[in-house]
């Protein structure tokens, strides 16, 4: 099995005319996804390399009963594209977008927590997920990543999720499921919602799990490790040297006020028990050893 | 795409999947991770234009115009040095001028004062206040309870983390919910909470609740007002003012550009800042180039562990072409401290033959002093090998792996 996506999953694409939704989409579609339609308010009846334009998500969603949406639109739309995949009662919203203003990511993540709480939203500012051989929803290369479990695979960096994927593909790791949750501040998907569907999910049988510095999510993911989760977890925290007071890269990195440090981070997972790498090759080696002894 | 004055901190990240999403926009969206400071004279400006009161006072850049506001404004006033450091009052930069020849001399020792390595090329002279007391208040992001988070303290004047830690409780806190906004009833008892002077109670209302709309319709990561002070004569007033802008909103504040020109850069970012790239100077001799933000932490991380110590940050993005490697070289290869460069590269969506060809187009575009080890793996790295394979020299190495390559690069620095 996989978490969040499988080969059933539907999925229209938000900016799917534009150069890189196209892109992606075809894409997406050649790695066997279902790309079932597309949405530009003006362009409603044309298609895009034969997928299907319609007006609006909710017409794409009634007329070809797809249950996800993947939005490509530039930052100044997302808070409204997000809103309307809402409102049209998709069940995941995957937001690839960068450059959303933190203001708009707190708004509409509290929105749908309110309002939709059946909406789950992975983004701003992510590659996407991906379960190898069945779907591949965002800006994941899908041939680095070898179908079939045990592991899942959970990152907060784009860069740092292929090569996470690369370093098992190299070992011969299967992964059911991963999940680029992104850099941004105020992430639709957590550490937790992940690891959480991981634990629940039969055929995952341990979680690589890729962290940098900046905020608090890997310290409360690794309470949640602690108190909940019965799978063996490997971990890489990138930022060990990063300056304070400099953000490096994403707007979610940056060390301020002796908060959000890698050595936290690292130490807060060891003592939850997680085998902790001081790379990315190491964590690899890690989850390679844990899935010999599986 | 035009780099001037008016979008010069707007640049975007070239190459990159996401910066295709913000090419397609209007006005471009900025830099995922653009911090923009502003100066203390600046966050006044954007205080006042919320309706904030802030003493008045305004900003120079020389003595003469320093007096002409302090014969404007009326004696005494504080001359206070504009850097982006703490610290300013022990360094000599905020002083007292109860006259014309007094505001003479502490303006031309403050400018050009250097203040841990900032230089002081404007000072902001205002009308000295009467304190009766001190607070603290704020409002920033709680990324934990992703809600906004306002702390409000009857100790003001000092650092609030100091604060923090050894008197928690005189923090009193409010989680504001973005989709409900503040409302003055819970501001007002959220101030009660915090155990000012009854006196201030009022005027802290009303402040704090200009402060958030400050924060919310200013886009801002941080908005703090340390000290908030209560005149004796009963007024509450903002002193002075921290303000931090999410570069992101950009394209609904056309002008926060002017803030570009005031942000602290050294040289080395303010040449990759004129590029479009995302570059952070540190002070190694390894110049670190990788793809992603993530590989780029990591990259230095991994630098680092083999004992050496990285020049600098820089994330390319998603891509390689020559034309953003070779702006990459060429910054790296202006810093005098750089000794050796590494070159990491994961192909994703991107393949290894056009990695490959983007590095060698870019080495004959840029005369280097230091030798360049790169690692090249992911997508067609096969292929990306064998291209630069009869490019390799003394000047040129590869390595198989991020570690062996790390290491290279460290044994060529310290040669």
């Amino acid at each position: 099995m996989s978490i969040f996506v499988d080969e059933n999953t539907k999925v229209i694409y938000q900016g799917l005319t534009g150069s890189t939704g196209r892109y992606y989409g075809n894409l997406n579609k050649a790695y066997g996804t279902q790309v079932v339609a597309g949405t530009h308010p003006k362009k409603a009846g044309t298609d895009v390399d034969g997928v299907p334009i319609f007006a609006s998500v909710r017409e794409a969603a009634e007329a070809t009963g797809a249950t996800a949406t993947c939005i490509f639109i530039p930052a100044p739309g997302v808070q409204a594209a997000v809103l309307e995949a809402a409102e049209a009662g998709m069940e995941l919203v995957v937001c690839i977008t960068e450059g959303v203003p933190a203001h708009d990511e707190a708004y509409f993540f509290n929105k749908l927590k309110a309002e939709y709480p059946g909406t789950r939203l992975l983004g701003p500012n992510c590659p996407g997920l991906i379960s190898p051989g069945k779907a591949n929803i965002g800006i994941t290369a899908g041939h680095i990543a070898k179908p079939g479990g045990p592991v899942g695979i959970v990152s907060r960096s784009g860069t740092l999720t292929y090569q996470a994927l690369y370093e098992l593909q190299q070992k011969d790791i299967g992964v059911t499921t991963c999940v680029g949750i992104g850099g941004d501040p105020v992430p639709g998907t957590s550490f937790i919602d992940c690891l959480e569907a991981f634990e629940a999910d039969p055929d995952t049988k341990a979680v690589m799990m890729i962290g940098e510095i900046g905020g608090s999510a890997e310290e409360e993911a690794a309470e949640y490790i602690k108190n909940h989760m019965t799978k063996p977890v490997s971990s890489y925290v990138a930022g060990v040297t990063a300056p304070p007071g400099k953000k490096m890269g994403h707007a979610g990195a940056i060390v301020s006020g002796g908060q959000g440090t890698a050595q936290a981070k690292m130490d807060a997972l060891k003592d939850a028990g997680v085998q902790v790498g001081l790379n990315p090759t190491e964590a690899g080696e890690l989850m390679a050893d844990i899935v010999a002894g599986l | 795409m035009q780099y001037g004055a008016a979008n010069c901190w707007n640049t975007v990240r070239l190459n990159t999947v996401h910066s295709a999403l913000q090419r397609t926009t209007e006005t471009n969206t900025g830099l995922g991770g653009t911090q923009v400071d502003l100066l203390e004279y600046q966050g006044k400006q954007f205080f006042a234009s919320y309706g904030i009161p802030v003493s008045d006072g305004e900003a120079c850049t020389d003595v003469e115009s320093a007096v002409a506001v302090a014969e404007r404004v009326g004696y005494p006033v504080v001359v206070k040095a504009q850097v982006h450091t703490g610290g300013r009052g022990k360094a000599g930069g905020v002083k007292l001028a109860n006259n014309v020849d007094e505001v003479r001399e502490h303006a031309g020792n403050i400018l050009g004062l250097d203040i841990k390595g900032h230089i002081v090329k404007v000072i902001w002279v205002e009308i000295a206040s009467d304190i009766a007391e001190e607070y603290y208040a704020s409002f920033t992001l709680d990324r934990s309870a992703k809600m906004y988070l306002g702390m409000l303290s009857a100790e003001g004047g000092v650092e609030i983390e100091t604060v923090a830690e050894e008197n928690p409780d005189a923090i009193a806190k409010i989680h504001v919910n973005p989709v409900e906004g503040l409302s003055e009833e819970a501001c007002r008892a959220w101030v009660e909470a915090a155990k000012l002077n009854p006196a201030a109670t009022d005027g802290a209302v009303d402040i704090l609740m200009k402060l958030y709309t400050a924060y919310v319709e200013g886009d801002a990561d941080l908005v703090e007002i340390n000290p908030l002070i209560l005149k004796p004569t009963g007024e509450v007033h903002a002193l002075d003012a921290k303000v931090s802008l999410d570069g992101n909103a950009v394209y609904e504040h056309p002008e926060y550009a002017e803030y570009d020109l005031t942000q602290p850069r050294d040289e080395r970012e303010d040449a990759a800042h004129d590029k479009g790239l995302q570059y952070v100077g540190l002070d190694g001799s390894v110049g670190v180039i990788a793809n992603g933000a993530g590989l780029a932490m990591s990259t230095l991380d991994v630098v680092n562990q083999v004992g050496g110590s990285p020049a600098n940050f820089l994330d390319i993005g998603g891509g390689a072409n020559a034309d953003v490697m070779a702006g990459a070289l060429e910054v790296i290869n202006d810093d005098k401290n750089v000794k050796a460069i590494f070159i990491n590269i994961f192909g994703g969506i991107t393949r290894g033959e056009e990695v490959a060809n983007g590095i060698i187009e870019a080495m004959g575009r840029v005369k280097l002093d230091s030798p360049i080890v790169i690692r090249l793996d992911g997508t067609n790295a096969e292929e990306g090998r064998a291209i630069l394979e009869p490019h390799l020299s003394d000047a040129l190495m590869m390595e198989e792996t991020m570690l062996s390559a790390a290491a290279k690069a460290v044994e060529l620095a310290k040669a």
